[in-house]
């Protein structure tokens, strides 16, 4: 922006690059962004990867996605197959599956655009659930970005929605049966149940009108959501700027990385090219929901060892962890508790995943600004249940798979749900308490590293015939990383201003000293200080002068 | 080195007292140590290798055009396989290598791309970084001083506090006006029908033949040897004019013979089986997958979707899974001609349960 024009009009002659950026930034103040954003320093961990992958994975479904709409036809009018798959010659089939196999063996690259987009798909849900899981772990959540968890996680939800609305689309007999199952779940809600199934689906199951009414939902309301929800997310970075982990020089009150132009946009665009390239590897030489084996939905047949996409099998595991007997006819109408519970419970938890951060911003009462993400182990009740939230997911996910586990390991049916039913009522609790013992020994193995340094790996023979380990001190920026976090107390239970102990501040000590009563300190320099001096002092002259000219 | 400017002191001293800026917000229950240890500021910078070995450099940078050079490559040869691997007559495997070498071509390029720009990014591209402040997320007081200002005005312009009735009223309409809009979604199915009514039905009348699922070529008793089992569906199924599917996944129904010896029967249902034949809804009760697996020698019936089982010795009962009823049966019998035939529609609603069901 530095051509001006000069003042009796000659413009000095300029490159056709700087011509074309005062165009542009005397109609749009590019400049003024560019300026502000340009080189703005963006934090690098590989960690920080796993949210550009479920955001780059979005773009490549959005591609792939316009490119399937000019040839998919979203209509459940009967025809008959006369494709060039030929097992399925003259079949009846809706247009929707007709039109979906025309595209896999009529169009081509066809399959691999489809192929993409159905990998991208479950790429997106995988990247954006362990980018859930980072922030978690590492209190990421915390003040500033709680919102943003809960833009994160309304995403997290609507691309579920997005993956099982496409799923559906092909109307071939997997999907169906999966409609299938959401419709009895839908005729097993209390009071709404029978009227919501019909207007979903336009009258009785399957009627003539989901598909294309998921089609709606699939490439117009859902990605309108999405790119809006991705819109503010990233606008919430801007404005929070991205977390980093404590380091020498990164501090609560700086960004350290390397500036977005141009080193991060390079890393960053050549990223998105690597995913797409991985995605497209993969739609290249593994096929996905090879509708053509299953043909057309028919109420009637199913074939054994069906599976949903993965991220839909903890909801459908849930219903099969269900014990027999769970329905109720009262007051002339019937409950089905065998649909109510799984919903209710799936209901909770998401909600609680939902509410965690305002939940831990309560039991600190801490009102500051966190930008220095924590290390996992330096939370040790938050990791704890996050492991217990993780534990409780996997066994509803296994349980997708029950029969599946059945028939490969040689096990009953029975015994594989019995034992996931074990797994997701008990397993929490042992995750929980293996997840905070860990974290609280991988603390003391910290502490302990920065009094005494790290083991060296030479032993030293002294004079006495004792042979020892040289401990090596750490540096003071290896130190840093180690000694550099917060740690909370337990909440001291005291009358309010009108001499009153409250029910909810009760609620919240009780909290509070279950989640730091048993916290490990970070080291202080007056516990180093002594700890240098008891290297020092025991030690008769001479006697450990090897050991301490590398000691100190 | 744009963390150069900054010195380590500074830093440490910003990071003792937590934030600065932010000294007013509480703590909470977090310990506050005056004895912590200082932040001790940036490492020293390490050069890369390509910063050091120029002719690590060299290479670095004839990587970084050769990954785009081949990603070039990768775009002309996904091309090419467009036109060289066509789709054609009916094969299969035609349609494998065509999206094998455009998959292929496709990733090539993108890789070479993807590679290649973080490669630069890396190894070429100054390794530089960069120390930028972080502001306050709400802002200096001034500006919210300001901002409470903006709506302070707007209020006393308006009088949004001070015209209750106005702002009330207005209220009121904006609760009110997107109810004509949830009406609309009435029309999301037909007018004319009650959805009880319709699942209490099904297709099956009193001598409606069993057919065949899914040719529709109905079921002679005489056909049906010990130990089979039959999909069936209504005859007269197939040539419906509409609700093809609808009917069907009401009136999809297992067919089974055991030992009458085998067969249990409640005694109100004594004369609903024909000679060991039993006729039983698919429709899980469960979530109405269709329950279309067979265990001859035990006589159990499995759903694939959630796995409860029905015991069809036991007039169908659940002995696992989440299913609670047992599956409806329906009555059969055999016609003049040796067919079998309904005896009537299920005697209670199939599939799975809703809450009008009693």
């Amino acid at each position: 922006m530095s051509t001006a024009t000069s003042p009796n009009g000659t413009q000095p002659k300029q490159s056709f690059t700087s011509a074309a950026s005062v165009y542009v930034n005397e109609r749009t103040s590019l400049a003024g962004f560019v300026k502000e954003l340009g080189r703005k320093a963006f934090p690098d961990h590989w960690s920080f990867l796993l949210g550009e992958v479920a955001l780059f994975s979005f773009v490549v479904v959005l591609i792939t996605g316009t490119f399937l709409t000019f040839f998919f036809q979203a209509s459940m009018a009967e025809v008959h197959y006369d494709g060039s798959y030929v097992p399925l010659k003259g079949v009846e089939m809706s247009v929707a599956m007709a039109s979906t196999l025309d595209i896999s063996f009529d169009v081509r690259g066809g399959l691999f655009v489809r192929q993409m987009h159905h990998w991208a798909a479950l790429l997106f849900i995988a990247g954006i659930g362990l980018h859930m899981l980072r922030i978690f772990f590492t209190g990421a959540f915390r003040k500033p970005r709680e919102l943003n968890w809960v833009v994160g996680f309304v995403m997290f939800i609507l691309a579920m929605g997005e993956g099982f609305t496409g799923y559906s689309l092909p109307d071939d007999l997997l999907s169906g049966n999966g409609l299938r199952i959401i419709d009895g779940m839908i005729k097993g809600m209390p009071l709404i149940g029978t009227w919501t199934s019909f207007l979903l689906f336009g009258g009785e199951f399957p009627g003539t009108a989901i598909v294309g009414r998921l089609y709606t939902l699939h490439i117009l309301l859902l990605p309108a959501l999405l790119v809006a929800l991705v819109a503010i997310h990233l606008l919430y970075v801007v404005v929070h700027k991205h977390t980093q982990y404590a380091a020498p020089g990164k501090t609560q009150l700086n960004a350290v990385g390397p500036p977005i132009l141009p080193t991060y946009a390079a890393k960053a665009g050549g990223f998105f090219f690597i995913v797409f390239g991985v995605l497209a590897l993969i739609a290249s030489f593994f096929t996905i929901n090879p509708i053509w084996n299953y043909g057309p939905y028919d109420p009637s047949p199913v074939s054994a060892g069906t599976q949903p996409d993965w991220y839909i099998g903890f909801a459908d595991g849930a219903l099969r962890l269900i014990p027999p007997g769970w329905e109720f006819v009262w007051l002339d109408r019937t409950w089905s508790f065998n649909i109510l519970v799984p919903l209710i419970v799936l209901g909770g938890f998401i909600v609680m995943v939902l509410i965690y951060p305002f939940i831990e911003a309560w039991v600190t009462g801490d009102k500051r600004e966190h930008h220095i993400a924590d290390r996992p182990r330096n939370n040790p009740t938050r990791t704890a249940i996050g492991a217990a939230g993780v534990t409780f997911y996997a066994g509803l996910w296994a349980a997708a798979s029950s029969d599946i586990l059945a028939t490969h390991f040689s096990l009953t049916m029975e015994g594989v749900i019995h034992a996931l039913q074990a797994t997701v009522i008990v397993g929490p609790f042992i995750a929980y308490f293996i997840a905070k013992r860990v974290c609280i020994a991988l603390q003391k193995k910290d502490r302990e590293i920065v009094l005494h340094g790290f083991e060296s790996g030479r032993i030293v023979k002294l004079p006495g015939g004792e042979f020892i380990e040289v401990h090596q001190p750490l540096d003071e920026y290896d130190r840093w990383k180690l000694v550099s976090y917060d740690s909370y107390q337990p909440l001291m239970l005291r009358p309010n201003a009108r001499g009153k102990i409250t029910v909810g501040q009760r609620v919240r000590a009780a909290v509070s000293r279950w989640f730091f009563e048993d916290r490990i300190a970070p080291v202080t320099r007056a516990e180093l200080e002594a700890a240098h001096a008891l290297h020092h002092a025991p030690a008769p002259a001479g006697e450990l002068e090897a050991a301490q000219s590398s000691q100190h | 080195m744009a963390q150069d400017d900054h010195s380590g002191a500074e830093l440490a001293a910003a990071d003792s007292s937590h934030a600065a800026h932010d000294s007013v917000a509480s703590p909470g229950t977090a310990l506050i140590t005056t004895d912590g240890f200082e932040n001790p500021g940036f490492p020293p910078h390490r050069p890369r290798v390509t910063d050091e070995d120029p002719k690590r450099a060299k290479r670095a940078q004839r990587t970084v055009y050769t990954l785009f050079y081949l990603s070039i490559l990768g775009s002309v040869w996904a091309v090419a396989a467009y036109m060289l691997f066509p789709i054609e007559g009916n094969d299969v495997d035609a349609v494998r290598l065509n999206n094998m070498f455009i998959g292929l071509g496709a990733t090539l390029a993108l890789f070479g791309i993807g590679f290649g720009a973080v490669h630069w990014a890396k190894s070429v591209m100054v390794d530089v970084e960069l120390a930028d402040e972080r502001h306050p997320v709400g802002g200096s007081p001034e500006t919210r001083a300001a901002a409470a200002q903006v709506f302070a005005d707007a209020d006393r312009e308006s009088g949004f506090s001070r015209r209750s009735v106005i702002r009330n009223s207005l209220i009121g309409a904006l609760i009110a006006f997107p109810l004509p809009a949830v009406v609309l979604f009435r029309g999301f199915a037909p007018q004319d029908q009650n959805p009880v009514e319709l699942l209490n039905h099904t297709m099956w009348k009193q001598g409606t033949r069993l057919a065949l699922d899914p040719s529709g070529a109905p079921i002679k008793a005489s056909d049906v040897t010990i130990g089979s089992a039959f999909h069936v569906i209504p005859e007269g199924l197939a040539d419906l004019e509409h609700g093809k599917l609808e009917e069907k996944a009401k009136a999809a129904v297992l067919l089974m013979r055991l030992e009458p010896s085998e067969l249990n029967e409640l005694p109100e249902r004594a004369s609903w089986s024909y000679d060991g034949i039993v006729a039983y809804s698919k429709i899980c009760t469960h979530v109405g997958c269709p329950v279309a697996l067979y265990e001859q020698h035990t006589h159990h019936l499995l759903c694939p979707c959630h796995q409860s089982q029905f015991d069809v010795a036991n007039h169908c009962e659940v002995i696992f899974g989440p299913a609670k009823r047992p599956l409806p049966q329906l009555p059969i019998a055999v016609d003049d001609e040796g067919y079998l035939v309904a005896q009537s529609d299920f005697t209670e609603p199939v599939g799975p349960s809703f809450w009008e069901r009693n």
